[in-house]
């Protein structure tokens, strides 16, 4: 896997927060860049997936058990 | 896409116009719905801290999607909009709040103190001490402070609208609340605005 463009730690964070945080950050990417992101929220799965649908954005990678998730986000 | 789709048909056959409509249709829709911005407003009629969350949260991430967001708080709503946050929270008419003790072992914070309605009300000092208890429970579990979420949908561009009739009817002072608030208005200025919306909420 290649390195994302920027990492953001999202981890100790309960909804909304994570999806507010990788906003932000995505907001500081150029199209094209990616974002990776560590949480601990288990919302967070299905949340990062209903934001990329909605936001247009590239979920390139998503998984983790256990309260350990991490997502690699492509911005369009 | 059709050669059908491109150009209408010369000779109005019926068959053939009305597979060109249907389809220049589905196209022209799908064309509208990739264009929309969706929006949602939402009434805060609730000045409570319990209650203080599901507007700011809807309105933040809803915001993160990319819609446009408006929030028209009145009555006790707008004990959300002052510089300085005050909210309580109480178990005391509000049944279904569990009473978690934010302190001591695992075993102890899952349970939940069952405390009769009598004794709540009796005690000086009861709503606070709830109100300390769910902030601490909460800043463990990684929930954000209604601060913080305000902080969030301002930045993200939501609009937060004051109701002017609840600012004449409890006395308020407009210097008291944050200057963010965009406007200050009636239902007749609001419901046109929640008229255009895709989702509206009272909360």
């Amino acid at each position: 896997m290649t390195t994302a463009t920027q990492t953001l730690d999202a981890r100790g964070l309960n909804c909304p927060l994570p999806i507010l945080r990788t906003k932000k950050a995505l907001n500081t990417l150029q199209a094209g860049e990616t974002l990776q992101i560590h949480a601990s929220d288990p919302g967070s799965v299905k949340d990062m997936q209903a934001f990329c649908q909605q936001t247009g954005n590239e979920l390139v990678a998503s998984g983790g058990v256990d309260g350990e998730f991490s997502f690699l986000i492509r911005k369009a | 896409m059709t050669a059908a789709a491109q150009t209408a048909p010369a000779t109005l056959d019926k068959s053939v116009f009305e597979q060109w409509f249907d389809e220049r249709f589905e196209q022209k829709m799908a064309e509208r719905e990739a264009n929309h911005t969706p929006s949602m407003t939402i009434i805060a009629t609730k000045g409570t801290l319990d209650m203080a969350y599901p507007p700011f949260i809807l309105a933040s991430t809803a915001a993160a999607l990319g819609w446009d967001v408006a929030v028209f708080f009145t009555f006790y709503g707008l004990e959300l909009l002052k510089k300085k946050l005050d909210l309580k929270v109480s178990p005391l008419g509000n049944p279904a709040m569990p009473m978690k003790m934010p302190l001591g072992p695992e075993w102890l914070r899952q349970s939940s103190l069952p405390i009769p309605n009598l004794i709540m009300a009796g005690i000086p000092g009861f709503e606070s001490a709830a109100t300390r208890m769910m902030q601490m429970t909460m800043q463990q579990k990684g929930i954000a402070s209604i601060e913080e979420l305000r902080e969030l949908s301002l930045e993200a561009d939501v609009k937060l609208v004051a109701c002017q009739m609840t600012v004449d009817l409890f006395g308020y002072k407009k210097e008291d609340f944050i200057p963010e608030v965009s406007d200050w208005i009636g239902a007749a200025s609001f419901l046109p605005i929640a008229q255009k919306a895709d989702v509206s909420l009272f909360v």
